[in-house]
C-alpha cells in the first residue's frame, strides 16, 4: 500500500517532477567532511550543462567560501554521485553523465580535512 | 415548584453521553465516513472512559476564570514595561521562535481536534476531542496576546501567520501537523493526541516556559501557567485513545505501533528547534538539551512505555538513534540557523566564551572534538568583518524538510544521506526512520511543499532573494541576519544606557 487514503484511487501530486523547473533539472552538491557548510545545496542545471562547467561557474557558489576551496585540486577530486563512485568526464554534459534530475553529488577531497582538520 | 435540580451525576450524564442519538433514518456509517478506512477496529464505544469528566457548562466557567487572571497579568506587564526585564534582548529571538514555529501549531491542533471531534463515532470521545479543540484555539490567541507586547518594541514577531505557510524552516512544523491532520482520525489522536501531547510535551513546554522564568519574561510564563491544566487534561484524553484503542481489538495493535513509531520521530525531529533553543538561545539556561531528553524521555516516558508493554507495544523504533543524537542535534541546529540567518525572521549568533565553556561541560564528548571550532571558524570570520552567511538554498530531507545536516552517528563529521526511488522519481531523507515514513506512504510525501524547491520553481516571489524576502513578508536588514548590530540589539543599548 502506497498511502492509507479514504478513497483507494488517491495518489498524490509530484510537487518536484523534472517538468516544474523550466527547463532545468535538481542537482544537489555536497561536499564531504567539509561541515562549513550545513548541508548539501540545491541548484536548478540546464541538463546540457558540462561537467567543467559546473566545475567553474556552480561550484565556487556553492563552496566558494571555505578556506580550503582554492587548495581543490580538480584533477584528483573524487566523486560519488547517487552514492556510488563517478568518475566523470568533464567535457560531457549532465545528462551524458547519467546525472538525473535530484540527483546528489558529493565532492570527496580526503587530502583536504576541513578548518582545523576537523571536517569542517 | 421550582424545578428539580440535578444532581453532579444526571448533570454529566445529560450533558455529555446523552447529547449523542440513535440514528433511526441515517446509516451510521455514512455519518462517521472516516470511522473505519485505517484499519482500526472499534467493537463499544461505550467503553470509552471520559477523561476530562467535565461538562461543557463547567468547562467555560473554569476557563473564564483563568482568562480573567491571564489579561490581568499581561495588563501589568505592559504598563510595567517587562519587555525590559528580560535578561537580554538576544533571549527575545526564543519567543520570537515560538510565535512563529509553535503558536500556529496550536491552531493546527485546534483544528485537528475539531475534526476528530466530529468525526469519531463515539460520543465521549467526540467530547473530550471538542474541547481539547477548544482549548488549542485558547492557546493560540494567550500566546498572541503574550507577544503582542514584544512586537512592539521588538523585530521578527509582526508577520507571523503570513510567515507561517511561507518560511523554510516553517515548513517544518507546518509539514508535521499537516501530516497528522491528512491522516484519518485515530492517527491523528495517536500523533497530536497521544504522541506528541502525552509523550513529548513536557520537551517542548517545559523547556520554553521554564527558559522564560529563568530569562525574566513573565509574560510567557504566565500563559505557560494558564495552559498547564488544559495540558494536563490533554494528556489524560491521549493516555485514554491508546488504551481505548488497544482494548478495543487486537487487530488495531500493529497499526497502533506503527504510528507510534512514525510519530516518535516525526514528533522528535520537530523537537530540534527547542534543542537549539535551550543550548544556544537562552541567555541563562535552564539545563541542556542532552539532560531534557534524558529527563521527560528517557526517564518519565521510558515508565509509560513499560506500562503499555501490557497491551503488546513496546518502544518505538528509532528512540536509540535520538539517544545517539542527543550530543549531537542542538549544535548541528544552531548551525543551519547562524549560516541562514539572512532568510530567517529571528537574529543568531555565536556562543560567548561562557557560553562555550558551559556547552563543553555539559557535552564533554562532542562539543570541543566537533562543535567548537565550527563557532572558532564563524568568529574568525566576524573578526575580519566576514561574518558568515552561507551562499546557496539548502538540499531538504523530504520528509522532515529540515535542511541535511544532520550526520551518521558512526561518523559525525559524515552528512547522513539516505534515499528512495518512487516511480522514477528520486528522493533524499536525513535519517532511516524519515525514508522509513516515507517507504510507508510515498503517495503522501511526493506532494510534500518543499520551500527550497518552490524557490527554484519560481512559486516563491519569482526571481532572486530579495524576492522571496518580500514573498516572506521578511524585513530584511531588521528581523534577518547577526544579532550584534541589529535594531533589536541597538535598541536594548539605548534602554540599558550601554554604549
Amino acid at each position: 500500500m502506497t498511502i492509507r487514503a479514504l478513497r483507494d484511487d488517491y495518489h498524490g501530486e509530484f510537487k518536484d517532477s523534472l517538468e516544474k523547473f523550466g527547463g532545468a533539472q535538481l542537482v544537489y552538491l555536497g561536499w564531504d567532511k567539509h561541515q562549513m557548510f550545513c548541508s548539501s545545496r540545491a541548484f536548478p542545471l540546464p541538463p546540457e550543462m558540462r561537467f567543467q562547467e559546473l566545475l567553474d561557474n556552480v561550484m565556487p557558489e556553492a563552496f566558494g567560501q571555505h578556506p580550503e576551496f582554492t587548495q581543490i585540486d580538480w584533477n584528483k577530486a573524487q566523486w560519488i554521485l547517487d552514492n556510488s563512485a563517478f568518475q566523470p568526464d568533464h567535457s560531457k554534459s549532465l545528462t551524458e553523465l547519467d546525472i538525473g534530475h535530484k540527483s546528489l553529488l558529493r565532492l570527496v577531497t580526503p587530502e583536504l580535512t576541513g578548518y582545523k582538520g576537523a571536517g569542517i | 415548584m421550582s424545578p428539580k435540580k440535578l444532581n453532579l451525576k444526571d448533570k454529566y450524564k445529560l450533558l455529555t453521553r446523552d447529547l449523542d442519538w440513535e440514528f433511526s433514518y441515517e446509516d451510521r456509517k455514512e455519518a462517521f465516513p472516516y470511522e473505519e478506512f485505517e484499519g482500526i477496529k472499534i467493537t463499544d464505544w461505550d467503553k470509552w472512559e471520559d477523561p476530562f469528566r467535565l461538562t461543557m457548562e463547567s468547562y467555560w466557567k473554569y476557563q473564564a476564570e483563568k482568562e480573567k487572571k491571564l489579561y490581568a497579568i499581561y495588563d501589568a506587564f505592559a504598563q510595567n514595561n517587562g519587555q525590559t526585564n528580560v535578561t537580554d534582548a538576544r533571549y527575545v529571538n526564543a519567543i520570537k521562535l515560538f510565535l512563529t514555529g509553535v503558536s500556529p501549531g496550536e491552531h493546527a491542533a485546534h483544528l485537528g481536534f475539531a475534526f476528530t471531534g466530529r468525526q469519531m463515532g463515539g460520543i465521549g470521545a467526540r467530547v473530550a476531542a471538542q474541547m481539547q479543540s477548544i482549548d488549542e484555539l485558547r492557546h493560540i490567541q494567550t500566546q498572541i496576546h503574550a507577544m503582542s507586547h514584544y512586537n512592539k518594541f521588538f523585530d521578527g514577531f509582526d508577520e507571523f501567520n503570513h510567515m507561517h505557510d511561507r518560511l523554510w524552516y516553517l515548513s517544518v512544523p507546518k509539514s508535521f501537523f499537516e501530516d497528522a491532520r491528512t491522516a484519518g482520525p485515530f492517527e491523528f489522536m495517536i500523533a497530536i493526541g497521544f504522541s506528541f501531547e502525552y509523550v513529548l510535551t513536557n520537551l517542548l513546554f517545559v523547556p520554553f516556559m521554564s527558559g522564560a522564568a529563568y530569562n525574566g519574561d513573565m509574560a510567557t510564563v504566565t500563559f505557560g501557567f494558564s495552559a498547564q491544566s488544559d495540558e494536563a487534561r490533554h494528556m489524560t484524553l491521549g493516555l485514554e485513545i491508546i488504551k481505548f484503542l488497544l482494548e478495543q481489538h487486537e487487530d488495531n495493535l500493529p497499526i497502533v505501533q506503527k504510528w507510534l513509531d512514525k510519530w516518535l520521530w516525526r514528533g522528535y525531529r520537530l523537537l530540534t528547534l527547542v534543542a537549539m533553543m535551550m543550548d544556544y538561545m537562552l541567555p541563562q539556561k535552564v539545563m541542556s538539551w542532552q539532560e531534557a531528553w534524558e529527563l521527560y524521555f528517557e526517564d518519565a516516558a521510558g515508565a509509560l512505555f513499560k506500562d503499555l508493554e501490557r497491551y503488546g507495544i513496546k518502544m518505538p523504533d528509532y528512540t536509540d538513534t535520538i539517544k545517539q543524537e542527543k550530543e549531537h542535534l542542538s549544535h548541528q541546529a544552531w548551525w543551519i540557523f547562524y549560516q541562514y540567518t539572512h532568510a530567517a525572521a529571528f537574529h543568531t549568533w555565536t556562543p560567548t566564551a561562557e557560553e562555550m565553556d558551559w556547552l563543553s561541560e555539559k557535552y564533554p564528548d562532542t562539543f570541543d572534538k566537533y562543535y567548537r571550532p565550527r563557532w572558532e571558524l564563524a568568529a574568525e570570520m566576524e573578526a575580519k568583518g566576514e561574518r558568515f552567511y552561507t551562499t546557496g538554498l539548502p538540499q531538504l530531507c523530504q520528509t522532515c524538510q529540515i535542511p541535511m545536516a544532520f550526520t551518521e552517528m558512526s561518523d559525525p563529521t559524515q552528512v547522513s544521506y539516505r534515499e528512495s526511488i518512487y516511480n522514477d522519481e528520486r528522493f533524499h531523507f536525513c535519517s532511516d526512520p524519515c525514508k522509513s515514513i516515507f517507504d510507508n506512504e510515498p503517495e503522501k510525501y511526493v506532494n510534500a511543499w518543499l520551500p527550497v524547491h518552490q524557490i527554484l520553481q519560481g512559486n516563491c516571489g519569482g526571481g532572486g532573494l530579495d524576492k522571496v524576502m518580500e514573498y516572506y513578508h521578511l524585513d530584511d536588514g531588521v528581523a534577518n541576519l547577526e544579532f550584534e548590530g541589529s535594531p533589536d540589539a541597538e535598541r536594548w543599548k539605548e534602554w540599558k544606557g550601554v554604549a
